[in-house]
This record gives structure tokens, sequence and C-alpha cells, in this order.
């Protein structure tokens, strides 16, 4: 084949100005945005959070435009969306959704196939960018292509559902709580993958979720939403989990906000101690996170554990004041996700 | 009409009726019943094609764009309870008036056809795509799909079952109301019924029924393989789990 069914990977900027929807007269009606302004650097993850009705759905759908806005401007690397021709700009934005929106009456490999097939790409080059998406995503191609969406597991049908959302290699893409629909083993696992894969593919992400968890898990961003669409807070999760700018934000992300921050760092962030003596004590990989360290370390009821770095030898010792300390520090590092 | 088949053993009327179907003066000349059967086939195809070029396209648009439907069900449920007979019988007067030759004999039982065959089509075509997930319908437009495509590409596949037998529907009350159109001098199949009354041929009139009755099974049976050809086994339940 003399063209890549890949085409170069590449990222967009997006940025909120004064973003505003009222519905009727109420300015605080269910769904209403008020003055959004925030900024998502490409390649990067920001998650919308916030209760039910604070606008967060309506801005990720302003975005591609499945709803105008009444004032503001939503800009994707500087120019506004309401500038270009409303179906080039939804063919080059991914769009994930929670109930999957699979074509019922088409096959897996038909359905992954739906924006390049829009944009009248041959059949050869649809099928072997299919082929690479589904393997992308963990189904085998020969085994799910030919396949209809009502013969697959809900996991499946999502994992599908991102493998077209990224079909055309778009820029952006928005995922409206993508991962709601499905049991929290699951969500959890597609939440991993997920995150593993953006490592390799860097795309600029808006991710709605109602879940503060979530949100701490797969934002790089969160912009913490209210109600009457207003922004709470905007910024990285240690910063909203350690210096909540209010009362609203503080109650949202919830009293374990500690343990929360915790679980965004890893044993390799930590200073250790000396180690000396080390029979009877828990070892830790460098990727346990400091919340799971600090649960063993609980259970245990050892004076600490031995840290290992990657070649699995100790490196030092983990205390439970050490972890406490972490906390302690204005910003912990985050756990690094390269 | 002429004096009922009633005290005629059954035996005897299954007897009479083998006999005319099989007699081979039945099946030639201008009255044969090859003549007949094209007749009825070609009146009643056109009209449910006529009927279907506009009460379709209607049903689909009024489906994707939801306006004015509730007066898609309104009428279409009044429409529905008309019979068949009584439409013919209106319409006489105003054809005949515009031609007295064929305005009795041809378009009243023309026009009732094509009347009587809009309801189930508009219907079930309005309800097959107002029935489409709306949460699909607008994924395909945030994937950048036009309207058109998701009209065609969409909507009507997954309506296409529930359209199915509105076509299906509108074919059969098309072919029965054709056999009702003998009475007005109209040819198909009806002529056999209405002629073996008037003359008292229980053969001829119980075998234009049983030909009747073949042609609305055959054309039943026809759209349903249609149907099962052309609807993607993804929508089917066998295919699910």
């Amino acid at each position: 084949m003399t063209t890549p069914a890949t085409p170069t990977s590449r990222a967009a900027a997006l940025e909120f100005r004064g973003v505003t929807k009222r519905y009727g007269s109420g300015e605080e009606s269910t769904g209403a945005v008020n003055d959004l302004s925030f900024t998502v650097p490409a390649g990067t993850i920001c998650v919308l959070v916030g209760p039910s009705g604070c606008g967060k759905t309506t801005s990720l759908k302003m975005v591609n435009r499945l709803i105008e806005p009444t004032g503001g401007q939503i800009l994707l690397d500087g120019s506004d969306v309401m500038s270009e021709d409303v179906t080039a700009l939804r063919r080059r934005i991914g769009y994930v959704i929670q109930q999957v929106g699979l074509f019922p009456h088409l096959t897996i490999g038909r359905n992954v196939a739906v924006v390049p097939a829009l944009m009248g790409w041959t059949r050869e080059r649809q099928q072997a960018r299919t082929d690479e998406l589904l393997s992308l995503v963990g189904l085998e191609p020969g085994r799910y292509r030919n396949r209809y969406p009502s013969q697959l597991s809900g996991g499946e049908r999502q994992r599908v559902g991102v493998a077209r959302a990224l079909a055309a290699d778009p820029p952006l893409m928005l995922m409206d709580e993508p991962f709601a629909a499905v049991d929290p083993i699951v969500r959890q696992r597609l939440q991993d993958e997920f995150l593993r894969l953006q490592r390799a593919l860097a795309k600029t992400i808006l991710f709605v979720t109602h879940d503060v968890d979530e949100a701490i898990k797969m934002g790089d961003l969160i912009a913490v939403m209210e109600e009457g669409g207003r922004l709470a807070q905007f910024g990285p999760p240690e910063e909203i989990l350690a210096h909540p700018a209010s009362d609203f934000v503080a109650r949202f992300v919830g009293q374990d906000r500690g343990l929360k921050r915790l679980s965004l760092s890893t044993i390799a962030d930590l200073r250790t101690e000396p180690l000396g003596r080390r029979e009877g004590l828990p070892t830790f990989s460098p990727d346990t996170t400091l919340r799971d360290a600090l649960s063993i370390l609980l259970v245990a009821d050892t004076r600490g554990g031995v840290a290992l770095d990657e070649a699995g030898q100790p490196r030092g010792l983990v205390t439970v004041d050490a972890i406490a300390s972490a906390l302690a520090d204005d910003r912990p590092r985050r756990a690094a996700r390269a | 009409m002429g004096g009922g088949p009633s005290r005629v053993p059954l035996m005897d009327l299954l007897t009479v009726t083998a006999q005319w179907l099989a007699d081979p003066m039945n099946w030639q000349g201008p009255n044969g019943i090859p003549a007949r059967l094209s007749e009825h086939v070609a009146l009643s195809g056109a009209s449910l094609l006529l009927a279907s070029l506009v009460a379709i396209p209607l049903g689909l648009w009024i489906g994707h764009t939801g306006r004015f439907s509730w007066l898609v069900l309104s009428s279409a449920n009044a429409w529905r309870a008309l019979p068949s007979f009584a439409v013919i019988g209106l319409l006489v007067p105003f054809t005949t008036a515009i031609d007295p030759n064929l305005g009795f004999t041809l378009y009243p039982t023309l026009v009732a056809m094509i009347v009587l065959a809009g309801p189930p089509l508009l219907v079930n075509s309005y309800q097959g795509i107002a029935g489409v997930d709306r949460d699909l319908v607008e994924a395909a437009r945030a994937m950048g799909m036009r309207e058109r495509q998701i009209l065609l590409g969409l909507e009507i596949p997954i309506a296409l079952p529930v359209i199915a037998t509105g076509i299906r529907s509108a074919a059969v009350q098309v072919v029965a109301t054709a056999t009702l159109g003998a009475t007005f001098g109209f040819g198909g199949l009806g002529r056999y019924i209405v002629l073996g009354d008037a003359n008292h041929d229980n053969g001829e009139l119980f075998g234009g029924v049983v030909l009747v009755a073949a042609l609305a099974l055959a054309t039943l049976a026809l759209f349903l393989l249609v149907q099962r050809r052309l609807v993607s086994p993804g929508l089917s339940s066998r295919t699910a789990g």
C-alpha cells in the first residue's frame, strides 16, 4: 500500500472564551452555561465534572455544535468553531457517548469506518484502518469485524465506540460519560486501557463525567462546574484536591480528598528513609499508588515497607509518616504517566 | 344479487370449484384466468406504486422532522376505518362526471385502491422513522452525517421492518379492494365472483374466491421474502446473544 492507513497523529488546542448558553429567559435553567472560560492545551485530557444539570454536557455539545452557544467563542487551534462548515468540523472531532450509539444494522467493521466512508476513503484504506483500530482497542479484527453490535457485550461495544471515534484520527475527542454504562470492573479496565492508549495517541480530549473519582483518574486538568453553569474551579487534579477554591468544590470532591490525592502519587515519587532490616516487611513496586501503600501498611502493622526500584531492587523504607508528609507537601508530584 | 350457494353441500362445492379451475377453457381468452390475473396484478401494482410514491416519502419526512405528526396519526386512523366498498361507491358520481365511460368502471376502484393503500404506508413510514433512537441520530449527526445521509443511511435501514409491514398490509388491502371493483365493471379476478353469482355458477364463483385468496397469500409471501432479504441481520433478534 502506498497510503498508510493511519494519518500522522496530531492534536488541537481547545479554548472556551466567555461561552454562555441560555434557555428561554431563566439563566439558572438546567443545562445552561454561564460565561465559561478555560483552555485545554493540545494533547491533554480535560474533564468537565459537576452535579447533574450543571451544564457540562451542554458545554461539550457546543464544541461540535450539536448545541449552538448564545454567546462567547469556542476556539479549536485558534479558529472559531462557528466559522467552519458544521459537517467538516464534526468529521474532525471524535464523539463517544454513554449509550455508545453504534448503528445496529451495520457490522462492527462498517461502524468503525463510518467517518472514513463519509470522507470518501477507498474500501481498502477503510478496512486497513478498521482492523488497525480494532486491534488497538483490544478486539481481534478477524473475530469482530463481521459481527453486529447486538452480538457484543457492553464493554466490547464501548471499545468499538472509542475505535469509531478515533477512525479519522481526529485532533479532538469529545467523550460524554463514556464508561458510565458498564459495571465497575469493566469500567476500571476501560479507563486504564484508554489512559494507556492516550499515552500513545496524545489527543486533546474533553471528557464529561459526574464521578469525581473518574475525573481525578482521567483528567490532566479538571473543570469543576456548579449549578447555573458556572466554572467553580479549573486546574490539575492535585490542585483541586489540595486547594479547593470554594466550599462547593470542597464538598463536591468529598471528605476523602486527602486519600484521593494519595492515589495520584506513586511509590516512585516518594522520598524514602534508610532501609535497615527488611525481614517481614511488605514490598512496593514503583507504580504502587501511595493510597494503596498506606492501606497495605495499616493492615500489615509493621514499621514500614520496602520501596523497590524499576529493577526490583530495594530502594529504601516507606513509612506511614513519610506518606503523610507527602500529603503535607504543597504540590505533590503527579503520578507519572509516561 | 343472485341466489346464494347456501344449500349446496361442501363436497359438491369443492368438486365444482376444482372442475372450474381445471377447465382449460377458463385459462384462455380475454376472460381467461391468466388475463384476469394479470389485470388484477397490474392494477394492484400500479395503485400500490402510486400510493407509495406519495405516502412513503411523506411519512419519512414527517418522521424525520417530527413536524405534523399529530396530523398523520389522527387522520390515518380515521381513514383506516373507511370501508372500501363505500369509498368506491362515493367516488362513482365524481368520476362519472369527468369521464362517463371509464368513470364508472376503472377510476372509482383505482382511486379507492390508491386512497386505501395510503394509511398503512404513511403511518408505518412515520412510526418506523420516529421510533429510531434519538441518541443514535444525534451520534450520527455528531459524526458529520448530513440530514439526507442520516435518513438514507441510518433511519430508513433501521425502520425498514416497520415500513415493510406497512407496504405488506397496503398490498393485501389493494388486492382485496381490486376484487370489490368488479361490481362496478372493473376487471380482475373479482369478475368471476360477480359473474358466478349472476349466472348461479358456483364453480366460477368459488374459483374466483380461491384465486383471489391465493393471490393475496402470494402477495404476502412475496413481500415477506423481499423484506427478509433487505433487512440487515443486525436488526434481527436471531443474531442477538
